[in-house]
């Protein structure tokens, strides 16, 4: 469950970028690790991230998780769906459960390949 | 079982006071009145009794059922303490009256109380001063992180950080946090603190060091005097977090330990109720070079023996609390330490940790016990064997309340996979430990041979395992939402 | 020894399951020089002893004085049943629901609890309570700096004085700002508040009524918060409030409350009650436990506490406050006390405290030199005298008739030295403020 045409960060989001926006939301295994959510918080559309930086918050009954943008940027748009039905980012993490598009302003850096990604999912398994 | 709203008919009476001769509208502009109904409920004295009385049958407490929750000392609370706390010489007392001009002489009974009990508190811990302002455990650490600030910042030397093993309590990082701290997080080794990881992170802006002893594992801090050591080399404070005082009344006194603050917990250790969640009372204890930071106002008691309260602490962190605490709390902790005395406070720990080993001893062929070795007044085991047959440890909690017992703590602390923490406490005679004993063993056998039986637990209770994550979703918290 | 159930025989037993030749082995890890160095508590006493000894305590204190004395914590009549229900060990001797199919008793009544003070304060959520009214107003003023970002925090000098003391405590090292806007002769300065709230305030606080007993209505101050993306705070008075513009009518976004009015006793200041509620755009910014209604895999109604992923021990250091242990009972006790007065009984409660103040008012301000600090203002249960001479020596003078006039200003208000805040609650008769009017002029 590590789409291919993906880029991922350390804490587990990903973003596709695809002239100069980059859609982004979390993994597969994060919203595993979570369990049923119950919750995102999401960032204004006009907010500015640098990448890494703190753009929101999940959570699930036992647990909560922040989140962290993969990339630099503007906030273009937010998810409007994960509002009433956060259990989205459970049933389709990489498709209706995309959490917000932003406008990418810096190359990325630090963001991983699948198969990067593949051995950090693996090791917190 | 309805709600007392849905039970509600209007213009059903209740407990009501005498007609008014007037209106508020008589004396209060319209505009600034409510005008409509506030939509409280309207039922006889028979109603609210019953409704009251069937929802309290819902509940497990400490005089219904063995209530073995690790972590939160749930022994016996004495009845006689209730009626202490009742007395109308302490109940009717307005929390102004000491500031009134000569308000002291009106109050004297009450502020010995409080001073009494502040120079046991004192005696049992061996810390120099304590303020029974903070109303829980949470409120103390507060209380602590404040004064570790006040401490430093009037050294000249303001710090940016507070150390907290993994195995801590939740409210410790959060009440560091909350006090304007940046929390760091230390790995434990062999269940306990490792001297030498807290030693690579104790840098000049480490303001404090908070632990719990024995820990969250029930185990003692073995390297407390090296810690204690490490610490004082740093200029950093050592807090103790009080949660697990049962364990080493009269063993440990964590003032000639070298500990700084101290935050007891009177409904954990002295006997008063937890109330379903509350009140509870959290009095903090200092070392001489902490008093000048204490909050305010103090009891002081002088030569001629007379009691006032004092407030001309120009160092003091200032009010933590409107008054003095939830002194109804301290009023019942300060009859059940009168009650034991220093022997009987001795032997309270003394049958803690006898029957938290007899316990562990007796479970620990079927439960894995990551720290196998003796405990204090508590243990932590794991379910992660039972998790082959797809048993958890919120399973086996659910099998407990099904035979009657309340859950040990489950899923903490977090360090431990599957954890179940139990703490049977000294109230508890052999045969009610040999019962659960034998209960535990038959689900622990049932978890082997028919799982399904555990993971269908709860059946005999007024609700099934009820969905938390609808809950969270659909919000209703009140009979108005959702 | 008392509580200790085990036999010398059974304590042999357990320790030779342990392995253990006594129980002192059991505390071998506590090094020799760790051990106490003394453990000077005195012996223990019987139940009759300690008994004796606290009635003793308690008969020093008077408490048989009749008293105008409140500043936000009232003597308002408690049936008799509230006692009764609040002794159920299933209810007192429970700790916080951890396993809810266990504790339908306690999670329902903190679910009918949050309904009630909704209700009473038409606010749309509410919490299962805090510690008090001021570490209340404490963790509203935080959740509107966390919602908002903001660092300013404007506060009415109105507000009652010991609540804005435990703020200042507990803010001094979060870099906040806190701006207090004097009042006007007992009133809240509205055009100072509104033009204090700017684009950088995260939050107003005022109380209603204030601390001098007045009466007001914030919904224009309100407004302009809202205009400034600021959080609205009142701090209000439960007993009152069935017959008060609410605070969810005035527009406020966070309303607290001191509970203790609904049924619990003075107790010298505690346990209380933090009363929370607020509105739902700012629910996940509260603090403390919520219960929340759900059902089971029968469909079966059942409580749990919910949105727990704010609190402590799922994000520690990240969590929306430190409170663990709250004022449950002190919860359930306002509860069994709303019901058994209802609807009818406490707006009967509020309307003969505000009778008994107006006549209490009327009888001293026919007292020549004695008037009211701001007589162009309504007051509902408490009000401000101001007297010829420091309202300090009226106490005294007073308390020697067996009488508690009220609470003297000067301590918290320079310049009101000759103030003195009266209160009445439906327990007060005629006779009893007809004779405080009596003892007053005698004094002067």
């Amino acid at each position: 469950m590590i789409p291919k045409d993906l880029l991922y960060s350390k804490s587990h989001e990903w973003a596709k970028i695809e002239g100069g926006v980059a859609v982004v939301g979390i993994t597969h295994f994060a919203q595993e690790q979570l369990g049923d959510i119950t919750y995102v918080d999401l960032p204004q559309v006009g907010a500015v991230f640098e990448a890494g930086q703190e753009m929101g918050s999940i959570e699930s009954v036992k647990a909560a998780s922040e989140l962290y943008c993969p990339v630099s940027g503007e906030v273009l748009e937010v998810n409007p769906e994960l509002d009433a039905a956060p259990e989205k980012v459970n049933a389709d993490p990489y498709g209706e459960g995309w959490m917000i598009k932003i406008k990418v302003t810096d190359e990325p850096i630090d963001l991983m390949s699948p198969e990067e990604y593949a051995e950090i999912a693996q090791a917190e398994h | 079982m309805s709600t007392v709203f849905a039970k509600s008919v209007p213009g059903r009476e209740g407990v009501w006071p005498e007609k008014p001769r007037t209106e508020p509208v008589d004396f209060i502009p319209e505009g600034l009145l409510r005008g409509r109904d506030a939509n409280l409920p309207s039922l006889s004295e028979l109603d609210v009794v019953r409704h009251f009385t069937r929802l309290s049958s819902k509940n497990y407490g400490v005089d219904s059922n063995f209530y073995p929750l690790g972590s939160c000392t749930m022994k016996y609370n004495p009845k006689f303490t209730e009626e202490v706390a009742a007395l109308p010489g302490f109940s009717r007392l307005h929390p102004l009256a000491p500031q009134l001009p000569g308000g002291g002489d009106m109050v004297p009974g009450a502020l010995e109380v409080m001073y009494e009990t502040e120079q046991l508190l004192c005696q049992i811990t061996g810390m120099a001063a304590f303020t029974l302002h903070p109303m829980a455990g949470a409120h103390g650490e507060l209380t602590g992180a404040l004064m570790m600030a006040a401490y430093h910042a009037d050294k000249g030397h303001a710090k940016t950080k507070i150390i907290c093993p993994d195995s801590a309590h939740g409210t410790n990082p959060a009440s560091a946090a909350i006090a304007g701290y940046e929390v760091v997080s230390i790995a434990s080794k062999d269940g306990i603190i490792d001297p030498e990881a807290l030693a690579a992170v104790l840098d000049d802006q480490v303001a404090g060091v908070m632990m719990t002893v024995p820990n969250t594992l029930g185990l003692f801090e073995r390297h407390l005097p090296r810690i204690v050591e490490l610490c004082r080399a740093a200029d950093a404070l050592l807090y103790y977090d009080g949660a697990n005082l049962n364990a080493i009344l009269g063993k440990l006194r964590v003032g000639d330990a070298g500990f700084d603050v101290v935050h007891l917990n009177l409904h954990k250790t002295f006997g008063t109720p937890h109330g379903g969640g509350g009140p509870g009372s959290g009095p903090v204890g200092v070392s001489e070079r902490l008093i000048p930071y204490l909050p305010i106002s103090r009891v002081f008691k002088d030569e001629a023996g007379r009691f006032s309260l004092r407030y001309d602490y120009p160092k003091s962190i200032g009010y933590v609390a409107p008054f003095y605490g939830n002194f109804g709390v301290m009023l019942k902790a300060y009859a059940y330490i009168l009650r034991l005395g220093g022997e009987g406070l001795t032997r309270v720990s003394e049958n803690a940790v006898l029957a938290a080993n007899y316990l562990r001893k007796r479970l620990d062929d079927l439960l894995d016990v990551p720290f196998d070795r003796t405990c204090m007044h508590e243990f932590v085991a794991s379910a992660e064997r039972q998790g082959k047959n797809g048993v958890h440890a919120l399973d086996i909690a659910k099998a407990l309340l099904d035979r009657g017992y309340h859950a040990p703590t489950i899923y903490f602390p977090l360090i431990v996979k599957e954890a179940i923490m139990i703490e049977p406490t000294e109230t508890e005679s052999k045969d009610t430990l040999d019962a659960f004993v034998t209960d535990l063993r038959e689900i622990l056998a049932l978890a082997e041979t028919n799982p399904a039986a555990i993971t269908a637990a709860p059946v005999t209770l007024p609700v099934g395992r009820l969905d938390e994550t609808r809950a969270a979703r659909a919000m209703e918290i009140t009979d108005d939402l959702g | 020894m008392p509580y200790i159930p085990h036999t010398p025989d059974e304590v042999r037993e357990m320790l030779d399951v342990i392995g253990a030749a006594s129980i002192d082995e059991l505390f071998a890890e506590i090094p020799a020089e760790l051990r106490p160095k003394s453990f000077d508590v005195p012996p223990g006493l019987t139940e009759m002893e300690v008994r004796r000894r606290l009635e003793r305590l308690a008969a020093k204190n008077r408490t048989d004085m009749s008293s105008f004395l409140g500043g936000g914590f009232y003597d308002h009549y408690v049936p008799s049943a509230a006692d009764m229900l609040l002794a159920r060990g299933e209810f007192y001797t429970a700790y916080t629901p951890y396993q809810p199919e266990a504790s339908q008793g306690t999670l329902q009544a903190i679910f009918e609890y949050q309904t009630a003070v909704a209700r009473l304060f038409e606010m749309e959520c509410a919490n299962a309570g805090v510690y008090d009214g001021g570490t209340a107003l404490y963790e509203a003023v935080m959740m509107a700096v966390r919602h908002t970002r903001r660092k300013k925090v404007v506060v009415s000098e109105a507000v009652n004085p010991i609540y804005r003391i435990v703020l200042a405590t507990y803010t001094k090292n979060l870099r906040l700002t806190l701006v207090t806007v004097p009042h006007m002769r007992g009133s809240d300065d509205m055009a100072a508040l509104t033009q204090a709230v700017d684009a950088e305030t995260a939050a107003v606080v005022v109380q209603n009524p204030n601390f001098f007993g007045t009466i007001q209505d914030f919904t224009s101050l309100f407004s302009t918060a809202r205009d400034q993306g600021a959080v609205s705070i009142l701090s209000g008075y439960p007993v009152l409030q069935t017959v008060l513009k609410t605070p969810g009518a005035m527009g406020a976004d966070i309303a607290t409350a001191e509970g203790q009015s609904l049924g619990l006793p003075l107790s010298f200041g505690g346990p209380y009650l933090g009363i929370m509620t607020c509105r739902k755009a700012l629910v996940r910014q509260m603090p403390g436990r919520i219960a929340g209604r759900t059902a089971d895999a029968s469909g079966r109604t059942g409580y749990v506490l919910t949105l727990q992923a704010r609190e402590q021990h799922i994000r520690r250091q990240k969590a929306t406050s430190n409170i663990c242990s709250n004022q449950a009972l002190c919860a359930l006790r306002a509860l069994v006390n709303l019901c058994l007065t209802g609807e009818e009984g406490l707006t009967r409660q509020a309307a003969l405290s505000i009778e008994n103040a107006h006549y209490a008012a009327m009888r001293l301000c026919c007292i020549p030199e004695i008037t009211l600090l701001n007589r162009d203002l309504p007051y509902g249960n408490e009000f401000t005298a101001v007297f010829p001479i420091n309202a300090k020596k009226i106490v005294r003078a007073l308390a020697d008739e067996g009488i508690v006039a009220g609470f003297p200003l000067g301590r918290y208000y320079p310049g009101l030295e000759n103030a003195l805040l009266v209160c009445c609650t439906e327990k007060h008769g005629r006779d009893e403020i007809d004779r405080l009017a009596r003892k007053v002029e005698k004094a002067l």
